[in-house]
Formats: C-alpha cells, structure tokens, sequence
C-alpha cells in the first residue's frame, strides 16, 4: 500500500519545517473551514449595499467596526484574499511535495518486492505446483495480462517477481484536482478587483460618490480604456449611445472608458399570456471610432445570450424607462369649477408649478407600461395587467415630497371602473391607493364637476338655505335669523367635509359636543350634509342632461357612492392637482453589464482539470499485483498478493476472484495466509 | 440479508464488459436505439442541435445504465409505457384530465406525484416494519413500493412536462425550474441511489432509514402543494430560460440526494455504534449491517455526492458566465454551493489523508445534511440574492 507522505528521518532545515507546515493537512483544514465561515458571513450580511443601510441597521459604532473588518465587502477584504492566497499556496505545497512519488509510484511496478512484505499483505494465496517455473511464470503472466493489468517480469536469481499493475492513472486524480485549486484561484485573482484596490491604496484612484453626470466625474475615477478586467454596468435609452461603463464599489463607482460605443437601437420585453415577462431583448449597434475601415456591428442580445466582442462580454441585465415622453393633464382639485392644464414632459424632467400652496416641483421619476399584479380571490386568472402607470412626486417648497403613482387608464373592480393612484408619503412605507370612479365615458369628468360643486360656495350657500327652508316650512319663528344661522352651519358641513373628510366633521363634533349628545349630533349633520351632496350629484347630473324625474338609474347611484368614498379621503392626498395621462411615447432603457475577464478561460481550465480529477480520483482504483516465484523442493512455489489504494473491501473481493481463476487455471487449489 | 461471499463475487465478474452481455442486454440496447431513431426520424425538425446532441448522448447512458444496473430496464419501460399512455389520453387538450379516468386518478402528473407521496412514506413504514419484525418479505414488499413510487414520481414528471406544452408551447419547459419540481427530483434521485445501494450491498435495513428523508421531502411537497398552489405550472422566466439549466439541476440534486443517503446511513452506523458498544465487545446480533459496511456505503455515497456537487457547481458557475456576466458573484446560494462543497472536500480529507473513522465521521455526515439543507433551501428562505428560481 503506498502512503501518501514519505518523511525521511533526516533533521530538520529552517525551510524544510515551514513546507512541513505550509504543505500540512492541518492548515489545510483550517484554512478550508476559514473560507466557509467567512462566506457564511458573507451572506448573512448583505453585501454592498448603500452605506445609509447599515448606519441604519448597526448604529454608527458597529458601523465604524464593521466597516473596518471590510464586513461590507467580505469577498473583496484583505484579510478574505490573504485566506485564499494561502489556500492556494498550501495546496501547492501539497502538490509540489506529494506528486514526485507520486508520479514515480504510477511507474514504478515494484519488481524488489521482498517475500515478507507480501507476507504481511492482507489478502494472498500460495500454491505449491508441479509445472516449471518458467511455463508458471508464463501462465501468470498471460493471466494478470487477460484481466487487464499491465505486466513486468524480473529475474532475481533465486526468485522470479511478476509484478502487475492496472488503474495508475489515479493518482493524477490527486494531481488534476488539486492543481486545478491553484488554477481556479489563479484565474479568480486575475479578474478579481485586487488591483483596483492596490491602486487605490496607492492613491492613484479615488471612487467617486456624488450622483453627478460622467463628464463632470474627475480624472482620478476614471480608469485606463487598457483595463484588462473590470466587470461594469450601464443604463442606456433606446437611441442614445455610450462609451463608459460604472464600476460599483463599496458606496460609490468608478468610469471606465470602452474602446468602442454601443448605441441600443429598440429594447424589448415579450410576455407571456398570462402577463409574465417572456423574454428582454436589447438590439445594439458597436461602433468603433478609432477603427477607419470598422464596420458597424449590429446584433442582439438578451438574458442567457450575450454578446463576446473582442475579448469584452456585454450582457443583458436590467431595464429601466428611459425618459418616456408623456402628455398629461392636471386637474386643479381644490377650486370652485374646473381647471385643467395640459403637460407635457418626460420622464426624469423636473418641472416648477404654482399652486394655491405655493410653488412647488413636479419630479417625474418613472413610467411603466405593464403592471401586473395578482389578481383577486375567486378569479381563475392568476395575474391580471392594470396596463400603463407612471410615478412622480410633489415636492413642496419646504423639500418635503410626497410619492405618487398613477394609472392610465381605469380599472374595473368589481364592474366598476376607477383611476387609481397611489400616494406615500415614505420611501418605505406602502402606497395608499385613491379610487376615484370613472364615468360612463370612462372619464374623470363626472367626479371632477362633483369635486369642483362641493366647493363652489354661492351654490352651496344656495342649497343650504332652501334646504333649511324646506325643513322649517311654516313654522312661525321667533328669531328669524335662524333660517340664516342654520344655514350657515349647513354650509359651514360641507366645507368641513371638502376640506378634511368625515374625519373632520367627526372632531368637530367631539370638539364643541358634550358627550351624552354626540352621536345624536353626528347623525343629524350626516343626515343634512348627504341632503346637500345628493342635490349636488342631482346639478351635476342635470348639467350632463341626465334626466333625473324618475330618480337616478343604479349606475349612477353607485357612482354616487364612490365620489363620496372618493372625497372623503380626498383631503388627505396631498396634492392640489390630480395628474392624468393622456397619451405617451414610450422610451425605455436597457441596462447592460459589460464585462472583461482575462482569468475566465484560466478557471475553464481550473474546472476541466478538477472534474476529471475527481473523478478519476474516486472511480479508478490503482491496485497492484504480485507473484513471487521460487523454485522449491516440492515443485514451483508461488505466491501472490496484491493490494488496492482505495476501496479494501472491493479489493479484497476483486483478488478472492482472481485467485479462484487462478485456481481453476493452475489446476489446483491455492491455500490462503 | 447477510452478505455472502458468493453473493458479493456475482458482482464482481471480471470479465470484459461485452463478454458479461447476455441476449437481453443486447434487445435492451436495440430497445433504447429503436426509440432514439424514432424520436429522432419524427421529430427532427422540431428539435435544435443541442436538443439532438441529448438525444444522442442520453440514448449510449440509457443503454449503459441499463446494462450496469439491470433493474433501471424494467423501471425505464414501466416510466415510458406509462407516460405515452398518459400523453396519448391527454392529446392536445389539457382537459382530459378533468373527463379521463385515468388520467384523473392515476397518471396526470399531480395524480402521479400524489401516489408518488403516498407510495414513499407507505415504503417508509413498511421498511421499518421488516426492521423490526426482521420479515424478509415485509423487505421485498418495502422495496417493491419503494419502486412504484418512483416509477410513479418519474411519470409524474414525464406527464408535467408535456402538460407544460399543453398549456401553451411557450409556457413548455422540463420540470426542473421551481422548488416544486425539484423536491419531486430530488425524492426520486435519493430513492433510486438507495435503490442502488440496496442492490449492491443486499441489505434492506437502511431502507427505513433513507426513506425518512424522502418522507419528510413529501411533507414539504404537500405542504408546499395544499398551502401554496406550488403544483401549479408558471411560465419561465427569462433567466431561467437557458440549457444550462437543464443539467445544472438534476447535477445538483444526484449530489443533495448522495449526501442525504449518506446522512441517513450516518444515523445507522451511530445507532450500530451504541448496540456494539453495550455489548462490549461480545457479538452483536444486529439487524443493522456492520460499521464496516456503514462506513462504506456513507464513504461511497459522499464521493459520489461530491463529484456530482463538483459538476453541478462548474455548471452553475458556467451559466451564471452567461446570465449574470461573471462565472462568480458570491451570490448567497453561490456561496452556500462552495461551503457545501468545501464541508464535503473537509470530510473526504479526513476520511483518506487522516484516516479518520467511525463515529467523528458519522455525526459529520449528519451535520453536513443540515448545511446542504441550508443550501437547498434555507438560502431561499433567508437569504436574498441573484437566484431567481424557488422563493418560498
Ligand atoms: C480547496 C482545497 C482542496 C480540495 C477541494 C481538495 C480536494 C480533495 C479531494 C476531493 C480528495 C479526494 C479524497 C478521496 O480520495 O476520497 C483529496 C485528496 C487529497 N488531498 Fe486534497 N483538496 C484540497 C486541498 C488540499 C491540500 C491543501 C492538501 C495538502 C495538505 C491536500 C492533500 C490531499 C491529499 C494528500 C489527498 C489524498 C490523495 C490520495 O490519497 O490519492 N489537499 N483532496
């Protein structure tokens, strides 16, 4: 049986003990559990994220440490490198150590072989024979030969060895996969940022944080168009061009120049019926300005299918809007009739609006043409598409900004149909969605008059005093300023309710109410100020020329019902105008990676190495046998031992085979030790 | 059940591999060819060079899987009969599943995997039945539902599959894309190389043992079916949409199912232990196999499982080259894929530079489930990343 590590006794050197230790199972071990730990923590924390995050998540003193232990770039750390760097340092030892004999053992056939160590073997058999020792030595030779060993012969003088051999290749097993290890770690580090982060400790690089347009970056972030390997990312609309890349590390990025432009002609996205994304797919034309007989090259790309350009990889994998243009109209919500303004802008366009709360921007953010969302209980679709949404926020002079987000087009809940739009006023939190029904039309028209009647005063006056009136009728009064004083807090109800909802109504009461009446109380002004929003809903009804002398149809009934959902909780949006979307030009942008990785066919050829290796390491068996000839007095003596370097149990059985073959070929029975 | 040196030597027929074949091997190999031709003189117009490269490479692994194992004959036929059967009741409407009687209850895919289920935790109980009662034909009986289910866990994929094109031939893809599939994948996978192990070493006392693991992937599967509506077929997404795919996964899983039959057999050999150890020294009348024997089947199990886990990680790293622009991201299921395998690499060293035995290694294959287990599905569980495919 061989042993993997020969240690001769012979004393120590300086240099031989640090091989011993660098080339030592131990370290080995120990450095193998030290990768794994660190990349559990690699993946506990989350890596590379916004620093803001982790101030967040740690507080500024564990932020600080963590910082410091590179905990945020575990991968990228020094302390991370310097671990692989002695991995593959330790296995080289390793391999420079074992393969010399071990090369030499797949020689070697081992024709010394003395008679007492094949004695000790575990498994042997003897036979005492008649027939010549050369005709024996003959047969056992063809026999080991017929079952697929290779065979060599040597004379001793006063003994013959036959030593066969079959499944050396083994140990290039140990060989492949273990210099496959260096390899693959060789072929890592050439692509890895280990020399960006020398340049940068060296000074010679600073990564940029500002959110600023590339032109204005300084020349210290940029890095040589000669960069042999990078890994970048791109976003470019739908017929602009580029010609850098940025470089994400840790909280900022860096620039880096290509030697040709790409320009992305049309981006795609294919779906499933169901509404699912099927396929993103960007058309690109690479040109190159230094090349004068260069020609265009027009392809495309997508996600499994990248382009391989002149040693550069360009892959699909994002998308983004790039600045859709879109038609919208603004309806004022807090005046007395109704006011539109038409918009027209883009995405990522900044607009200045005065309002009757002061000026204030208009960010438009993003524009997606697809919205598909579950959809609700009961339906036998799975997902359903809202269409068209585009998100913006309004920001007031203060700097504080809510979010929005609107869809195009009403959509159908429970038959009937709603503009939606979401409003937040947190990055974090969840939008609160505003349903307001679309008339049959399917307009916001309808809703809008509503709106706009509830606040226009003179009418409301109007309706409050001959509602009082009604309600008094004949009665003879003592004061006759009651009607008026009545009225007044009629109207004083309806403004409430414009101006802040049911909830505001609810306060009041609470406010100037004593308890025992409350509800009471509450009732009443309900009961009064739906008197008044039914006449209004009957003006607006009238204006459109519904003829409402037979009552009103269900249908507007139900819208009736919406509107004042509707406005209810229009107070709390926010804005003073409703944004609508009236038509678009869709302009999206494809997100690329590009990416240069001279050390990408270096691991190939790590990984070729290490599949064959484990293999061949665990499926072939390098066993050896023997056959020790002696002429005796009886006749001619043989013995026969073998061992496997792996595997003892099949061996044994394997030789147990071999022997009784060799039984039945010898023409008797061997005995065994 | 011992093992017999006869019984152990038929195994180990040195002859040359085409002297062994005998009248049936040569009709299994004129079977398999028979279907590739006609595969391929039928739909070679449907099909890309690669589609025809797997036909070309899967039809010599049938035929030599065939051959090295004879039981993988009977099974193959008993999958192929069952899923033409199911694929011409379904035609070209997925309604008949609904009218089919059949098809409703026996081989549409989700009535397949539900037999599948049943069949595997049954085969759980009847193993450890013949364990106890020391019934060798309870034995037979375990092994036999042990290959039903199997036969009906592979037709049950087979059926899914074409009722992915049914559904529409975009939507169409082989099931190995969601946590649904796999755990049917990897149900069947840990169940054939228990098979295997069964065959080799003729005992049926680990039996129980194995098909815990599989029980408790049933479990989930339901769970993930009744709860979740996992059985569902989805369209793929486009990252998904690559060959890779369809070689780095069942890869992935021969190495998830190793290393769990590994771990079950580690439980065995520790249960051994402490029956040896209470007899101090005397001989022990156990209905479990030698530590010796343990301690080769787990050996055998995690090289296997290794080289497996090796291949389907190059797979990975070669398709995540061609996805996500980099064939090594540290993506969190990336990593969890290294710490698996240097966990395992950690063992085998151990186990042949060190010569450790016994009961260290045996815990340590127990142990390694759980981390392959975090790997398999704790990362989507817990961890975000790149890994589009099977969030819970
Ligand atoms: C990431 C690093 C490494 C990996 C993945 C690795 C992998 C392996 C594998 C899979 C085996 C086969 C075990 C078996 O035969 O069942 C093996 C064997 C071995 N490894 Fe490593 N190894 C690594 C590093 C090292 C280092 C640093 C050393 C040196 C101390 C080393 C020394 C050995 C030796 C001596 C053998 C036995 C070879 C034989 O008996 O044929 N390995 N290695």
């Amino acid at each position: 049986m061989s042993t993997v590590s020969h240690t001769q006794p012979r004393l120590p050197t300086r240099s031989s003990v640090l091989l011993e230790f660098l080339g030592s199972m131990n370290l080995a071990i120990t450095l193998l559990v030290a990768v794994a730990v660190a990349s559990i923590v690699g993946t506990v924390l989350k890596q590379n994220e916004a620093y803001q995050n982790y101030i967040v998540k740690f507080g500024p003193f564990w932020f600080e440490a963590f910082k410091s232990l590179g905990l945020y770039d575990v991968y990228s750390a020094g302390w991370f490198l310097l671990i692989l760097t002695f991995l593959v340092i330790s296995t080289s030892v390793c391999i420079y150590r074992n393969v010399p004999h071990m090369l030499r053992d797949m020689r070697s056939f081992r024709l010394n072989v003395q008679e007492s160590s094949l004695r000790a073997f575990h498994v042997r058999r003897e036979w005492t024979l008649a027939l010549p020792l050369a005709e024996v030595e003959q047969q056992v030779s063809a026999f080991a030969r017929a079952k697929g060993y290779r065979v060599r012969c040597k004379d001793h003088g006063d003994h013959r060895v036959v030593a066969a051999m079959s499944g050396a290749a083994n140990r290039l097993g140990y060989l492949f996969t273990h210099a496959a290890i260096v390899v693959i770690c060789v072929g890592g580090l050439l692509d890895g940022n280990l020399p960006l982060k020398l340049k940068e400790m060296g000074g010679q690089i600073k990564i940029e944080t500002r959110d600023i347009p590339a032109a204005e970056v300084p020349r210290e972030s940029w890095l040589s168009v000669k960069n042999p390997s990078f890994r970048g990312s791109i976003t470019i609309p739908e017929g602009s061009a580029a010609n850098i890349a940025f470089l994400q590390l840790r909280d900022g990025y860096l620039v880096q120049p290509l030697p040709f432009k790409i320009e992305l002609k049309d981006f795609r996205i294919e779906h499933y019926e169901t509404g699912q994304p099927k396929s993103f797919e960007s058309d690109l034309v690479i040109t190159e300005p230094g090349d004068p007989n260069g020609k265009p090259l027009a392809t495309t790309i997508a996600v499994n299918h990248p382009l391989l350009y002149k040693g550069y990889a360009i892959y699909q994998s994002s998308f983004n809007d790039g600045g859709t243009r879109m038609q919208l109209k603004a309806w004022s919500l807090g005046r007395d009739k109704i006011e539109t303004q038409a918009v027209k802008s883009a995405v990522f366009e900044r607009l200045k609006v005065d309002t009757p709360q002061g000026p204030m921007t208009l960010e438009l953010d993003d524009f997606r043409l697809f919205n598909i969302n579950p959809a609700e209980e009961g339906s036998k679709k799975r997902f359903r598409n809202y269409g068209p949404n585009f998100t913006f926020k309004v920001r007031n002079a203060e700097g504080e900004a809510r979010e929005y987000e609107n869809y195009m087009t009403p959509i159908e809940f429970e038959g009937r149909s709603f503009f939606l739009s979401g409003m937040r006023s947190q990055v974090s939190d969840p939008f609160f969605y505003l349903h307001l029904p679309a008339d049959a039309q399917g307009t916001l028209e309808r809703f809008m008059r509503f709106n706009a009647l509830l606040r226009n005063a003179p009418r409301v006056a109007e309706l409050a005093l001959e509602t009082t009136r009604r309600t008094f009728g004949d009665v003879k009064l003592d004061n006759p300023n009651l009607i008026q004083e009545v009225a007044t807090t009629m109207q004083r109800l309806v403004d409430l309710f414009a101006r802040g909802g049911f909830e505001a109504i609810d306060a009041q009461v609470k406010q100037s109410v004593p308890e025992a009446q409350r509800a009471q109380v509450l009732d009443a002004y309900l009961k009064v100020l739906r008197n008044i929003l039914n006449t209004l809903y009957l003006d607006v009804l009238k204006a459109e020329g519904v003829d409402t002398a037979a009552g009103v149809s269900a249908r507007d009934g139900q819208f009736y019902d919406d509107a004042i959902n509707a406005l209810a909780v229009l107070p709390q949006y926010g804005s003073p105008f409703f944004l609508e979307l009236n038509s678009f030009e869709h302009v999206q942008a494809s997100g690329l990676q590009i990416a240069r990785a001279p050390g990408k066919n270096v691991v190939y050829l790590g990984f070729a190495l290490l599949t064959a290796g484990v293999f061949v390491m665990f499926y072939i068996n390098h066993r050896r046998l023997w056959f020790w000839l002696r002429e005796g007095a009886a006749g001619t003596e043989l013995l026969f031992a073998g061992s496997g370097n792996r595997d003892q149990r099949d061996f044994r059985v394997e030789f147990e085979r071999l022997a009784q073959a060799l039984d039945g070929q010898l023409g008797s029975t061997g005995r065994s030790g | 059940m011992s093992v017999t040196q006869h019984n152990m030597l038929e195994q180990f027929d040195d002859r040359a591999l085409w002297q062994r074949l005998n009248m049936f091997d040569w009709l299994w190999a004129l079977l398999a060819l028979a279907g590739a031709v006609y595969t391929y003189a039928h739909y070679a117009d449907l099909m890309d060079s690669f589609e025809v490269a797997i036909l070309a490479g899967t039809t010599p692994a049938l035929i030599g899987l065939g051959w090295a194992w004879k039981p993988m004959r009977p099974l193959t036929l008993a999958v192929a009969g069952l899923s033409l059967a199911a694929i011409g009741l379904y035609g070209s409407s997925l309604g008949a599943a609904e009218s089919n009687f059949f098809l409703k209850y026996l081989i549409a895919s989700q009535s397949a995997v539900m037999w599948m289920s049943a069949l595997y935790v049954l085969a759980t109980a009847a193993y450890f039945f013949a364990l106890a009662t020391r019934s060798e034909f309870t034995g037979k009986v375990a092994s036999a539902i042990t290959w039903s289910a199997t036969t009906m866990g592979l037709v049950g994929l087979m059926v899914r599959w074409r009722e992915s094109y049914l559904i529409s031939p975009d939507v169409g893809h082989i099931p190995v894309s969601n946590l649904y599939e796999v755990f049917i994948l990897f149900s069947i996978i840990t169940a054939l190389l228990y098979l295997f192990y069964e065959g080799r070493y003729r005992t049926r006392a680990l039996g129980g043992f194995v098909l815990l693991v599989i029980s408790a992937a049933v479990g989930f599967l339901l769970w993930y079916t009744f709860d979740r509506g996992a059985s569902e077929i989805q369209p793929l997404v486009p990252a998904l949409k690559s060959y890779w795919m369809k070689i780095h996964v069942p890869a992935n899983f021969i190495g998830y199912g190793a290393f769990a039959l590994a771990a079950m057999v580690g439980i065995a050999y520790l249960l051994r232990y402490r029956q040896d150890r209470r007899a101090g020294g005397a001989v022990v009348d156990s209905r479990l196999p030698a530590l010796e024997v343990l301690d080769d089947v787990m050996y055998k199990a995690i090289a296997l499982g290794f080289a497996f886990f090796t291949v389907a990680t190059i797979l990975g790293a070669l398709w995540a080259a061609e996805a996500w622009g980099g064939y090594w991201s540290w993506d969190p299921k990336e990593t969890w894929a290294l710490i698996v395998w240097l966990n395992y690499a950690a063992w085998l060293h151990m186990r042949m530079t060190k010569g450790w035995r016994g009961t260290p290694m045996a815990w340590w294959a127990v142990i390694g489930l759980f981390v392959t287990l975090f790997a398999f599905l704790g990362v989507n569980m817990f961890l975000s990343g790149l890994h589009s495919y099977g969030e819970l």
